[in-house]
This record gives C-alpha cells, sequence and structure tokens, in this order.
C-alpha cells in the first residue's frame, strides 16, 4: 500500500499574547510520520500535546514554519491556495465541535451543496439531487425535511452528521478526524465512529482519527501515533502498543484508564506532576520531570526517535542502544 | 461500625412552571468511615439532585418532600439556616467538576481560603498556617497561595477544591464529577489523592459520576440510578461478580472495552420525562426483559444478597 | 429577527418620521402652497394662515421653502451615506480578510482620517472640491468611510476564526465567496446600525456645510442655508426663519436615530 500522506520533519509555532508580552509556543516539533492509504492512524495525546494542530497543518491549514507536507506525493507545504485548492476536495476535516460548523444563516442543504458547487461548478438543482443523497447515507431522514432546517435546529449527533455528509459529498481520499464525538452524548458515539468506518470502508478512505481516548483508538485505528508536549513519542501497530507500551508515557496513559490495565495485565506507570508549559518545555527528554525512570541523561539530551522492533518507535533513552 | 451518613427513603421534587419534576424517588443508603459510595447515572438519574440534598442545599426550585439525611446521627434536613451554614463545609463539604464554581476568579487563592476557614471560626494566625499546610497537603507548591485561579491549570484548581473541602475535617464530602473535566492522567492524579485523604483521615466520599468504569475501581459500594429511582445497590466486589438489573447491565455494557474489540453496545431510547415519568418501573420503556407486572406496578429495592439491593420484578422486587 | 425590528416601538417612531420627510421631498411640488424661489409676499411675515411659517427676507413663504428643502437635504445625505457605505464596506472586508501589510497600510489610512475632527474635514474637503451639493456629497462620504471600515473590520476579524471559515477555506472554498456568503451576511445587522447613526450625522454635517454655504447656492432651498440666513434677523424678531428649519433638521436627524436605536435594541435582543 502505498503512502497517502507524509509529514516529515514538520514543525508548527504560534504567536500568543498581546503586544508586549508576545510567546512564542511550538505546538509542533519536528513530527514526521507517513498515513497509507486507506488506513486509519489514530493520534492520541492530552490537551496541549499538539495532536489538533498537526492534524491541521497534515491538510495544510497552517503552513508550518519548518518542513514538508507531502501528499500523494505532491509537495504542498508551500503550494499556492489556487493550486492547492482542487487538491482540497481530498483532503478533508471533521471537527470536535459540530456546533460552529456550520454557518447558522445556511440551511442544511445549502451547506452540504456548498462544496459540489464550488468544486464542480454544476448548479444548484443537479446538486440537490446528490445532497438528498448524501443526507440519506448520513440517516438524516426524511431528506426533505432536512435540507430545510438550519444547523440551530439540529441536535448535536444530527448536526454532526450534516458535517460529515458535507465533508464526504467530494469523496475524499484522505479524512482528517479531530476528536469528532468528543463534544457529543456517549450514547451516540458509537453511531457517529460506525458511520465514519462505513464511509471509510466503501470509498477506501485513510483517516487521521485524533483523540485523546486510547481505548476507542484500540478498537478502531491501525496504527497509532502517541504525542506528547509537541512531539511523537511513540508509534506502532495497535495492537503491539496496547498489549505492550514501550514509553513511560504511553505505559502511564494505559494505566491511568479505569480498568484498563488491570484487564490487560499492564504494568502500571504513575507519572508526578502535570503537563509542562508549551511555551517553555522542559530540557532533554520532555517528560523527564515526571517520568519514574528518569534517568541522569534524560534531563540534559532529547533523545531520538529509534525504531525497536520491525515499525515500532519510541523517543525515550531506555530504549536506545 | 455506626455509620457517617445515613440517607432514607429520600425524595426530593422540583416546581417548575412546565410541571413537577420528580428528581429523586426514594432514594437510601447509609455511609461508614473513610468508605466511598458511587452513585452512577446517566444525565437525568438524580444523582447531582441528590448530592446537593446531603447538604440541604437543593436549589429552588426544588423541595425535598420526604426523608431524612443522618449526617453523624443529625438529621440535616430539620437544621435551620444558621446551623446548616456552619455545618457546610465544615461537618460535610462538595467539590464539583468546574472548580470554578468554589473559586472566585478576583481574588488571590491563600486569600479565599483563608477567609473560607475564619468565617468557620478559625482564627487569622492558625488560618494562615492551615491554608499553607493543605495546599502542599494535596500537592501544590506553597507559593500557588498567591496566584489567581485562571493562573493555575485544570487539575491544579481541583487540588484547592479538595483542599479547601478537607481542611475542617468534614465527615462526608460530596464530589460530583470531579475528574470528568480533566486530562486522563490527572484524572487518576485526583482520585488517588481522594483515596489518599480518605485513608489518611477517614472521610467518607460520597463519588457522583456519570463513568461506570471510575466507580468500579475506586468504590465500595455502587449505587445505580435512573430516571431518579435507585435500581441496584451493592458492595464492588459483589456488583462485579454478579450484576442482576438491566439497566446496571447495559451500564456496563456500554463501557469500551480494550479486552473485547467491539464497540460499546448502547441502549436504545432515551431518558424519561420526568415530569410525566412512565407507569410502573420507570426503567420498562427500554428495558430489554419488560413484561406486563413491570409497566402497572413500580418495583421495590429488595435485598437479594447480603448487601445487594435490586428494585426489579425479575429479581424478585415485589412489595 | 427580522420581525423582531419591526416590532420595537423605537424603529416604527423612526420609520414614520422618515417616511414623513422622503414623501415631503417626493411630493414636494404638489403640497408646497407656493413656489420656494420666488417671492410672494411681504417679506418678514410671522406665521399667519396664509403663510403658515411665514416669510424671509426675499418675501418667499418659509413653508415652501423647507418643503423643497427636504430634497437637497436628503439627495446629499443619502448619496453620502451610500457611497461611505459601500466603499466602507468593501475596503473594511478586504482589508480584515487579507490581513498582513495591506491591512496594516488601510488601517493606518483610516485611522488617520478618522482622527480629524469630522466637521472640519468635511468643511475643509468641501471647500477643497469647491461649493457644490455633489461635492458636499463626496466630502461627507470621506468623513464617514473609516467608521463602516472599522466597524466591518473589526467583525470580520472576530468571524475569521469561526470554526464554519476554516471548515469553508477547508472545503476548498474560494475567499470571495467565503466573504460574500459566509462573512458579509453576519454583518447586515450591525450595518444597518451603522447606516441609520451614519444618517443621523450625515444630516448635521450637511446642515453645518449648507449653513456655511458650501452646498447649495440662493435660492436654491436648504434648511442650512436658511439657518444662516435666519441667524441675521434674530435681532429683528423673525424667530420663524431660525426655528422651523432647526425644527426640521432635528426631527429627520431623530427620525434616523431611533431608526439605530430600535435596531441595535433588537440585535441585542436577538
Amino acid at each position: 500500500m502505498s503512502t497517502i500522506l507524509e509529514l516529515n520533519s514538520v514543525v508548527m509555532d504560534f504567536e500568543i499574547g498581546v503586544f508586549g508580552r508576545k510567546k512564542r509556543v511550538r505546538a509542533v516539533d519536528h513530527v514526521s510520520l507517513k498515513i497509507l492509504e486507506g488506513e486509519i492512524y489514530g493520534l492520541v495525546g492530552e490537551s496541549g500535546s499538539g495532536k489538533s494542530t498537526l492534524g491541521k497543518v497534515s491538510l495544510r491549514l497552517y503552513k508550518p514554519v519548518k518542513g514538508k507536507v507531502i501528499y500523494k506525493g505532491n509537495d504542498i507545504t508551500k503550494m499556492p491556495e489556487r493550486t492547492l485548492r482542487p487538491l482540497r476536495s481530498e483532503m478533508q476535516l471533521i471537527p470536535q465541535d459540530p456546533y460552529g460548523a456550520i454557518n447558522p444563516v445556511q440551511t442544511i442543504g445549502e451547506a452540504v451543496a456548498e462544496p459540489l458547487i464550488t468544486h464542480y461548478r454544476i448548479d444548484k438543482s443537479e446538486a440537490m439531487e446528490r445532497v438528498y443523497k448524501s443526507l440519506e447515507e448520513v440517516g438524516l431522514i426524511p431528506v426533505e425535511d432536512f435540507v430545510k432546517r438550519r444547523p440551530r435546529e439540529l441536535s448535536g449527533g444530527q448536526l454532526q452528521r450534516a458535517v460529515i455528509a458535507r465533508t464526504m459529498i467530494l469523496r475524499p481520499k484522505y479524512v482528517v478526524a479531530d476528536e469528532p464525538t468528543s463534544n457529543l452524548d456517549a450514547s451516540i458515539r458509537t453511531s457517529i465512529i460506525q458511520l465514519l468506518l462505513e464511509f471509510k470502508r466503501k470509498h477506501n478512505q485513510a483517516i487521521l482519527f485524533i483523540t485523546h481516548d486510547i481505548v476507542l483508538l484500540s478498537l478502531v485505528a491501525n496504527r497509532i501515533g502517541v504525542m506528547y508536549l509537541a512531539q511523537l513519542i511513540e508509534e506502532g501497530h495497535v495492537e503491539s502498543i496496547v498489549k505492550d507500551p514501550l514509553h513511560p508515557y504511553t505505559k502511564a496513559l494505559l494505566s491511568a484508564i479505569p480498568l484498563v490495565s488491570e484487564e490487560m495485565g499492564l504494568e502500571k506507570v504513575y507519572l508526578r506532576g502535570e503537563i509542562g508549559d508549551p511555551a517553555n518545555p522542559p530540557r532533554g527528554c520532555r517528560l523527564h520531570p515526571r517520568c519514574p525512570f528518569m534517568l541522569e541523561k534524560c534531563s540534559k539530551e532529547e533523545p531520538p526517535l529509534v525504531e525497536v522492533e520491525g515499525s515500532r518507535f519510541v523517543k525515550c533513552w531506555l530504549y536506545f542502544k | 461500625m455506626k455509620e457517617v451518613l445515613e440517607v432514607s427513603d429520600l425524595w426530593i421534587k422540583y416546581y417548575t412552571l412546565s410541571g413537577v419534576v420528580h428528581a429523586v424517588s426514594g432514594a437510601s443508603f447509609q455511609l461508614g468511615k473513610g468508605e466511598m459510595v458511587a452513585v452512577v447515572g446517566e444525565s437525568g438519574s438524580g444523582k447531582s439532585t441528590l448530592g446537593y440534598a446531603l447538604l440541604n442545599m437543593v436549589p429552588k426550585p426544588g423541595k425535598i418532600v420526604r426523608g431524612q439525611v443522618l449526617l453523624d446521627g443529625v438529621d440535616i434536613l430539620k437544621l435551620g439556616p444558621e446551623e446548616l451554614r456552619r455545618i457546610r463545609g465544615s461537618k460535610v463539604s462538595m467539590i464539583f467538576q468546574d472548580p470554578f464554581t468554589t473559586l472566585d476568579p478576583l481574588r488571590k487563592l491563600g486569600t479565599q481560603f483563608e477567609e473560607f476557614l475564619i468565617e468557620h471560626g478559625v482564627e487569622r494566625a492558625k488560618a494562615r498556617a492551615m491554608v499553607k499546610e493543605f495546599l502542599v497537603a494535596v500537592g501544590l507548591p506553597e507559593r500557588a497561595m498567591h496566584s489567581y485561579p485562571h493562573q493555575l491549570s485544570g487539575g491544579q484548581k481541583q487540588r484547592v477544591s479538595i483542599a479547601m473541602a478537607v481542611a475542617l475535617n468534614p465527615v462526608v464530602m460530596v464530589a460530583d464529577e470531579p475528574t470528568t473535566a480533566l486530562d486522563v492522567i490527572v484524572q487518576r492524579q485526583i482520585m488517588d489523592l481522594i483515596d489518599d485523604i480518605r485513608k489518611r483521615v477517614g472521610t467518607s466520599v460520597v463519588l457522583i459520576t456519570h463513568d461506570l468504569a471510575l466507580a468500579l475501581e475506586r468504590a465500595d459500594t455502587i449505587m445505580v440510578m435512573y430516571g431518579g429511582y435507585v435500581m441496584e445497590r451493592a458492595d464492588k466486589k459483589r456488583l462485579l461478580a454478579n450484576m442482576i438489573h438491566p439497566y446496571t447491565k447495559a451500564l456496563f455494557e456500554s463501557l469500551p472495552r480494550m479486552s473485547q474489540k467491539r464497540m460499546p453496545k448502547f441502549l436504545p431510547g432515551y431518558p424519561p420525562d420526568l415530569r410525566n415519568p412512565p407507569s410502573g418501573c420507570i426503567f420498562h420503556p427500554r428495558c430489554a426483559f419488560a413484561q406486563e407486572k413491570c409497566r402497572s406496578v413500580a418495583p421495590v429495592l429488595n435485598e437479594i444478597a447480603r448487601n445487594h439491593f435490586v428494585a426489579c420484578h425479575l429479581a424478585g422486587g415485589e412489595q | 429577527m427580522k420581525l423582531e425590528i419591526v416590532k420595537s416601538p423605537y424603529f416604527l417612531a423612526g420609520l414614520t418620521i422618515i417616511s414623513i420627510f422622503i414623501l415631503m421631498a417626493l411630493l414636494a411640488d404638489v403640497i408646497s402652497p407656493y413656489s420656494p424661489v420666488e417671492g410672494v409676499g411681504p417679506p418678514l411675515q410671522p406665521p399667519s394662515p396664509r403663510y403658515l411659517v411665514g416669510t424671509d427676507n426675499l418675501g418667499r413663504d418659509m413653508l415652501s421653502r423647507i418643503i423643497h428643502g427636504s430634497r437637497i437635504m436628503l439627495t446629499i445625505v443619502m448619496i453620502a451615506v451610500c457611497l461611505s457605505g459601500m466603499v466602507g464596506t468593501i475596503i473594511g472586508l478586504i482589508s480584515g480578510y487579507v490581513g498582513g501589510v495591506l491591512d496594516r497600510i488601510l488601517s493606518f489610512v483610516m485611522d488617520s482620517i478618522y482622527a480629524f475632527p469630522p466637521l472640519i474635514l468635511a468643511i475643509a474637503l468641501s471647500v477643497a472640491l469647491g461649493p457644490s451639493p455633489l461635492n458636499a456629497a463626496i466630502a461627507i462620504a470621506v468623513v464617514y468611510i473609516p467608521t463602516y471600515f472599522r466597524m466591518v473590520r473589526g467583525q470580520v476579524l472576530s468571524i475569521k476564526n469561526e470554526l464554519f471559515i476554516e471548515m469553508a477555506r477547508a472545503l476548498g472554498i474560494p475567499s470571495t465567496r467565503i466573504v460574500l456568503r459566509h462573512i458579509l451576511p453576519h454583518l447586515t445587522q450591525t450595518l444597518m446600525v451603522v447606516f441609520s447613526m451614519n444618517s443621523a450625522d450625515a444630516i448635521l454635517t450637511e446642515a453645518a456645510l449648507s449653513f456655511m454655504g458650501l452646498t447649495v447656492q440662493p435660492p436654491t432651498p436648504d434648511w442650512g442655508f436658511d439657518l444662516y440666513k435666519g441667524r441675521g434677523f434674530i435681532l429683528a424678531g423673525a424667530w420663524w426663519m431660525l426655528v422651523f428649519p432647526g425644527i426640521m433638521i432635528t426631527l429627520l436627524a431623530l427620525g434616523f436615530a431611533l431608526i439605530s436605536e430600535g435596531v441595535s435594541k433588537s440585535a441585542s435582543r436577538g
């Protein structure tokens, strides 16, 4: 299977604050990864890890400060918006918050039709046929009714379905799902995830599934990448990560979820303190102030991302030989 | 062992413009020293309302219409406002999902904490010392007293809430979804802190949560609520070994489990409208095993094994 | 929301006043008892059944002058407001959305104009362009362009960061469409408020310019110019030459101010 999206040592900085007090925050620090056609790559991390930013960089919604974003072999890092626009129909985003994702002044029908109208220059009536089909696909029935409604008249779950309909109407090949169910009631999460999996299956889509919920990823992803404070610290196939996590942070993540570590018979690892300040991360290994296995080297030098057993990567001095 | 908290036959209703909401219907449980009971339910189950009742703080238009809440032998539902003010924070305290509810964003933490202690009769010098002592005890640096709430992370704010909630050594602390808004690793730290307090000081905890997994991991006793009624109540080990009520089982099935490679199954349907609840068993519209009797007669909580109570006709829950 | 505006008493009162004035302007020839530019009676007559608002120093009927005066006033103000509205909004949209150096330059220019005391700027521009109704309209327009610019730009900056705008970009929707279809519709309410407030201001500015003789030439009837004339005859006791043009200016400005109040009140509720 070929690579559909590649991130090559990508760096993304933001400036926050006002006037005299500006701070530069590095949200993504030299992250490289490859996503294969048709695979689900789960990106897990806590808030402040940079996972959402990474997702948006991969769609070129932000221009990275350093590094390359390569889509289907094309370097899109610095591509001008005009050239990029046709490619955008193949690379889409499903956001966390369905409530803000559709312009409140549009009807659902208008919103779902819009990508068709702008990309394929077809007129509204022709588009409407495809819009109807799309709404049916996501389960917003009766279609005639939903087409006329406005975002505020829909529930969270229904809105997310509408957003998915709008996104999928372009038949993208690469989808970034940024915490697509975190803002929804637990009871509807399953149906939304199943909807996404349906589309993925039917159209052989690659999905970058971003979430803080590693248990969810263990059920849907093929490979997992773990992020901590703007860096990718572990990567591997989902079964091996979940059965045998290597990085102390990954171990701590699994230890922290109720019932999981007992279930899986994993070693319990606890971290002190809290995630550091992204504007001023710790020297050396970013986890070192909290890590129970800290070595002296960890506070001085940043470990490289090394390959351990086929296709498993860890960024930790404990595994550097 | 003498129970520090005894709740008997508690009924709470909200008298709203659109009708009477039957928020809590006949809840009962006991809590011993240093124990934790988890009140588990979805939104609308009545668990939060129950939590407020433990401080006799049910917000208007709510009213406790029946029942007793014995805190160390004293029925707090019969106390006057001045007595209530004295015991809140000192004999029974509460922490919330959003620590902002307890913390004033415009004042330094140290100052707020001190004022809280002084209001409960601690003299200023001692209060200042206690503030330092408790902030450190919950894992914060001393200098946190000079910070404002917005300068702290979610986890740190919650630690401050906990410090204030246990500083006066209450017998019971009510924790309403204390970790829901926090990152996973910090959630564990906060729950560990609460466990630590239980062990060292003997504070009993009422944990209100929607997360059955969290309850199964931490609590001694688990009480599952639905639509204001108690469906099942048992000590943790017994419940893990043998879940009886269909709702408890459904709740358990809805937990995502790594060991079983499948998406969790959710109960179809919606929670009941508590202004117009269904007849008979409140759960019957969504119950896969509902029978004729379930639609007409409400089951009572029945002890089907030692320390295991179930309200279900199929488990012999008949009057 | 749109229906709520109509229910606001302020809005309705304002709309009524404006409508009366517009009707007055449109039907001026029909409802004026006399010609506004010819002397039809003895000069400086106080209000009487024959000359309801009296006559001016040249014996012209003040009522007819006042009725016709609405034409000039409304024309100049409408041109000015439409001009500044369109230009200000377009520049504001572009500057806010594109950002960067262009935004900084435009903001600087607009802030400079805005910093100028508006009346003095209007007078200066009017004089520079040469006194005429059209030039007065242009001068007034220029003075108010920054108001629209700032308001539009401010809103664009805040809407730009909304999720649905980011989604639109992600969907590959071209910038022009995003600005026109996704941002502009959210501005309509605020634009209505600024538009009406602006009109009220423009009326007072036009009156001032007319007062200084920078708009019309005599004998064209104009409230501001008649005010100027009226000053000279106050000592002669001809209060009607001053009071009635003044009332007209005030009422018309009030009408727009009421509309603005009505819209902004329902905006904050809705």
